[in-house]
This record gives C-alpha cells, sequence and structure tokens, in this order.
C-alpha cells in the first residue's frame, strides 16, 4: 500500500467541544494508520474551530481538514456532506471513520452515497487482515442482536468507510508537543446547502451517571419490578460507584434512561465489572457487555441463559441477595 | 394540498427468536427458515406518521413500499390494511445479496422514475440489520434532503416541514427542511394505530404492484450482491468464554463469596 494513504476521522463538534466518539475514532483511525503505513487525518467542521484542530493535533491527528464558518456552526446535513464528498474527491483517503453517534449515523450514509462507496456500521472492531493473500480492512458487528459476529470488508472502492460504535476504540493520551499541519478549507453556501437548516440545537447532560465509561456498571432486567426493587439497585449501584443500566423492559418502564439501555439497540460497555440482576439475558442484551471483565449475574431462575455469559451466578431472589450484597460490600 | 408520501418499510425476523438463528455447519450461511417474519416495528411509527399527514390533507395519497424476496409482500398487505392508498412491491432474485447502498439505489430507482412523492418517511432503523443507514442513503441518491431520529414534525407551509432530530440525552435539533424530502422516525414520534376490520377488506381492491429489475430499468452494476460494495467475509456465532462459576448457600454467605471473588479478581 503506497506510503501516502491517509486514515480520515470526522471529528464532531458540538457547542465547540469535540465528542468523545470521535476521539475514540481517532484512536482506531492511529492503529489501523501504522498498520497502512499511512496518516492520520481529522475532518473538523464548525465556527470557530481552530483551538480544536489544535487540540485534534495534540490527540495525534498529523493533518486536520479544517472548515469553519459562522453557519457551520451546528450540524448541518446537506452542508457537512458536500464538504466531506469533496474533499474525499479532493484527496482521495484511503479509509474513512465516524462515530456510530445519532449525527455521525446521520451524515456517513450520506457522505458514502455520495462518493458511492461501502459503509458499514456500528462497527465493533476495524482491523487489516490478510484474505485472499491481500490485505484488507476488516469490520467486526454483531449482527441479530449480538448473537452472530458478521465480519464485513470492502470492494476495491476508496475510502472504505465506517461508523465505530461509542466504548470500541479507546481515546488516545494527548500530547501538546505533537506537530500537525492544519489545512484551511474555504466554505461556500450553495442552495443546495441551505434546503436543509438547522435552526435550534438543545444539548442536554446525561440524567444519569452514563454507562459508557464506567468502572462498575449494575444492570436490571424485568425482574425489577417494584419501587423497592428500583431503590435496592440504586443503592447497590450507590454502594460501589457504579452506573445503572438496564434491558429494553427497564427502559420501557422507564426507571433506567434511554441512554443507559445495554445491548444491540443501546450501549456497549466493558467495565471491569457487570452485575445484572433480574435479566433473563437474552442475545440482544447480552451482547452488551461482552467485553466487562468480570461478570456477576443474578436471577431466580436457574434456566435464565444469563447464567451461560456470566463468571459469577448467582440463582437467588434479588430482594434477599441484593440487600446482603449491599451489606457486604459497603464495608470495602 | 395534496401530498404524495411514500412510506418504506421492511419485514425482518422476529427479534425475540434471534437466538435461534443458527449457521449451517457447512456452508456457513445464515439459517432463519424457522423464525417468525414481522414488520419491523419502527416502521409502523413510519406508516402511522404517513398516515397522519395523509389524513390532514385533503387528497394526499400514501404508497407502501417495500424490496425483499416473495413472501415480504405480506408487509405490504398489512399497509394497505392500516390504510395505505397503494402497494409497491420491488422483488428480484437479481436485488439479492444488496448492502445498504444497493438496497439504496434500488428503492431510488422506483422512487426517482415512478413515485416522486413529496415526503418519503422510513422507520429510523431495522432491528435485523440495524444500519440505519438506507434512508439517508435514498435521500442521497435522489438528491433530496433527510433527517434521521425526527420526533416530530411540522408542517409550515406546502414545500417546508420543521422536523424535531433527537439527539443523544434528550437532547434535540430543529431543522428546518425544503420538501420533497425524506425523514427517518423514531418511536416516540407517534402511538400506532390497530388494523381494524374494514381495513382488511378494502385492502383487498386497492392496487398492489410488483417491479423486477427489468421494470425498474436498474443498472444491473449497482443492485443485488453486484452493487453491494461491503461484502460479508464470515459470519460466526457469538461465544462468549466465562467462568460460569454458580454460587450456592445461604443469602449472607453468597454475599460474603461475592466480596471475596471480587477482592480475588482484584475488583474491589
Amino acid at each position: 500500500m503506497s506510503t501516502n494513504s491517509e486514515v480520515w476521522v470526522w471529528a464532531e463538534q458540538r457547542n465547540g467541544k469535540l465528542m468523545d466518539v470521535s476521539l475514540q475514532t481517532l484512536g482506531k483511525a492511529l492503529e489501523l494508520s501504522q498498520d497502512i503505513n499511512g496518516r492520520v487525518a481529522a475532518v473538523l467542521i464548525g465556527d470557530d474551530a481552530g483551538a480544536l484542530a489544535e487540540e485534534l493535533v495534540s490527540y495525534g491527528a498529523e493533518k486536520v481538514y479544517l472548515v469553519a464558518d459562522a453557519q457551520l456552526k451546528n450540524y448541518q446535513s446537506n452542508a457537512y456532506t458536500r464538504i466531506i464528498s469533496e474533499l474525499i474527491e479532493q484527496y482521495q483517503p484511503e479509509m474513512m471513520l465516524f462515530g456510530a453517534n445519532i449525527i455521525g449515523m446521520d451524515l456517513a450514509p450520506a457522505v458514502a452515497a455520495r462518493v458511492r462507496t461501502g459503509l458499514t456500521a456500528h462497527c465493533s472492531d476495524l482491523k487489516m487482515e490478510t484474505i485472499d493473500g491481500k490485505s484488507q480492512l476488516v469490520a467486526t458487528i454483531p449482527g441479530f442482536s449480538g448473537g452472530m459476529i458478521v465480519k464485513i470488508s470492502w470492494d476495491e472502492k476508496r475510502p472504505c468507510m465506517a461508523t465505530l460504535s461509542s466504548g470500541a476504540a479507546e481515546k488516545p493520551e494527548p500530547d501538546q508537543s505533537r506537530q500537525g499541519e492544519i489545512i484551511t478549507v474555504d466554505y461556500q453556501a450553495t442552495e443546495e446547502d441551505l434546503k436543509i437548516q438547522t435552526m435550534e440545537m438543545v444539548e442536554k447532560q446525561p440524567a444519569a451517571t452514563p454507562v459508557e465509561g464506567a468502572a462498575i456498571v449494575v444492570s436490571g432486567g424485568k425482574g425489577i419490578k417494584s419501587e423497592d426493587d428500583v431503590k435496592l439497585i440504586q443503592e447497590l449501584a450507590d454502594v460501589l460507584g457504579a452506573a445503572v443500566g438496564g434491558t429494553r423492559p427497564a427502559r420501557d418502564a422507564q426507571w433506567v434512561v434511554e441512554d443507559n439501555l445495554i445491548g444491540s439497540s443501546g450501549k456497549t460497555v466493558s467495565p471491569k465489572l457487570f452485575i445484572s440482576i433480574g435479566a433473563s439475558g437474552a442475545a440482544h442484551y447480552s451482547c452488551g457487555f461482552q467485553k466487562a471483565k468480570y461478570v456477576i449475574a443474578i436471577d431466580k431462575d436457574p434456566q435464565a441463559p444469563i447464567f451461560e455469559v456470566c463468571d459469577l451466578g448467582i440463582q437467588a431472589d434479588l430482594n434477599e441477595i441484593v440487600p446482603a450484597l449491599i451489606e457486604a460490600l459497603k464495608t470495602t | 394540498m395534496a401530498l404524495k408520501i411514500a412510506v418504506c418499510i421492511k419485514q425482518i425476523s422476529d427479534p425475540e427468536y434471534f437466538s435461534q438463528i443458527t449457521l449451517d455447519p457447512v456452508t456457513g450461511s445464515i439459517q432463519r427458515d424457522k423464525v417468525p417474519a414481522i414488520l419491523n416495528p419502527l416502521d409502523e411509527n413510519a406508516l402511522e406518521e404517513g398516515l397522519r399527514i395523509k389524513e390532514k390533507y385533503e387528497g394526499s395519497k400514501l404508497t407502501v413500499v417495500t424490496m425483499g424476496p416473495p413472501p415480504a409482500r405480506e408487509v405490504l398487505d398489512w399497509g394497505l390494511a392500516l390504510g395505505a392508498d397503494e402497494a409497491v412491491f420491488l422483488s428480484d432474485r437479481a436485488f439479492a445479496g444488496a448492502d445498504t447502498l444497493a438496497t439504496a439505489y434500488t428503492l431510488a430507482e422506483y422512487m426517482g422514475k415512478m413515485g416522486n412523492p413529496d415526503i418519503i418517511i422510513c422507520g429510523n432503523m431495522t432491528e435485523d440489520g440495524a444500519t440505519g443507514q438506507v434512508a439517508p442513503q435514498l435521500a442521497e441518491l435522489l438528491n433530496i434532503p433527510h433527517v434521521t431520529s425526527v420526533s416530530e414534525v411540522e408542517f409550515i407551509d406546502e414545500a417546508t416541514i420543521v422536523a424535531k432530530q433527537n439527539i443523544e440525552y434528550g437532547g434535540y435539533l430543529k431543522v428546518q427542511v425544503q420538501l420533497p424530502a425524506l425523514i427517518a422516525v423514531v418511536k416516540e414520534i407517534n402511538e400506532v394505530r390497530d388494523v381494524t376490520a374494514e381495513g382488511l377488506m378494502d385492502a383487498f381492491d386497492k392496487d398492489f404492484t410488483t417491479l423486477g429489475a427489468a421494470e425498474l430499468e436498474a443498472d444491473p452494476d449497482l443492485i443485488g450482491n453486484a452493487g453491494s460494495p461491503t461484502k460479508v467475509v464470515g459470519t460466526f456465532k457469538q461465544e462468549i468464554d466465562r467462568q460460569k462459576e454458580i454460587l450456592s448457600g445461604s443469602v449472607q454467605e453468597l454475599a460474603q463469596k461475592v466480596r471475596e471473588k471480587l477482592s480475588e479478581a482484584n475488583i474491589l
């Protein structure tokens, strides 16, 4: 592969702050660029984003394509799609990665369709592998709610595009001494761009400690029925300093916030300890914590599949075992 | 104002049965013949939103569209029973093996050449592939704007909508969009209706059109497997290697054991 190959990352900023998932994606891009002997470049779009470009350099971007204009402060679907597509056509990167959050998932497919290249969604990993004697990028994707692992590769079209799930890669350590090239790109709005305009963006802070990035996660399922049960879960989480997540039934019962839903339609977490309580362990749930270091499962039903995917299983009534656990762990 | 509304829907394997999907030990291909098929849940919300717009603007016409193998026509019958005016079934062996780009291309061939809708509504993602990519790609290939993750939509005038696009942690964008456009909706957008006996009866008299690659005059290099820039190179059953140690004893003993285990494993 040529040594000029670039691995691009769309560095999303919201209100002048770089998104964590973008920095994680940059971490993955650094790995891949080493494998192909290439360079990492970030594409940054915003209003007054010069300082963020420097920040991206400190995280390891060797180049930053910076497009700054007051009209681009918030995400603008048509404008962003056009800007990135034109940059791709001009510079021809080898790969282009996006964080798989909501705006990344709105933008990446449009860019891929415009440049007519392949895009894989919600990758849990990206690696160079040798297939048919050729080194190729391969994406690992949880399919069928996590019961299956699907490996996907790209044909000869470039760039290979992918969206990377939150938590799938680690954010690199910043280093202020790093040097990088910042390439400023002019922006001129077209009639096409203005067919869709973001009038307002309201960002909210998480209503509960986010499960992603938490060292310990306590997670509940449909076995959590009463308000007292919910209190017990919360108390255990407090004792452990844990974030609270849950299954779809827990989300539907509204004691777990949407953002802390664990599984294929929610978050993939990799804490050092994951405690699952009152969840039977359907594949679409358990794929969400397969990267946890240690898993404790508590459920009444000895036949529950959760006991097949745990390190330590306790078949007991949560109303009895959880208070005992709270007592036992309080003193640690 | 009368609108042409198109709703894209998909038949999927019932997620409740995903654990029963197996791999053929010889060919490695996915076996899902014993798994029941359903209409993708978010597509019900897409249909509902389409029906509400149609009911609000007299003279509007709602076309329900899917691409899939022959059994997938069932979801179109369902759409007609709920109140869609006509159904379009894109079905051809040549469409098989399509990734999101080839799927979007096929849908765009129909929409661009025959449908010309003012608004296209999709579910934000399907629960099988869960990529959420087809909707924005379809819009892009038609050269119309799109908004995903839509929880509210309001018509400002006959050519402009404002959509509320949900983002993380309950935040949102307010997006103003010129029609024709595509929106992909999330569950919160509406409560879906039930099919009525009358709706089921009426469905028989509605137009149902099946179109293949030839009728669409689709480029054979852009459909199905041939038109898909991404390729599946392997499928594996998820294996999770865990210790699976099941504890027994009184509740107090169990709690103490957990504590010991966590200390041993250097977690606490």
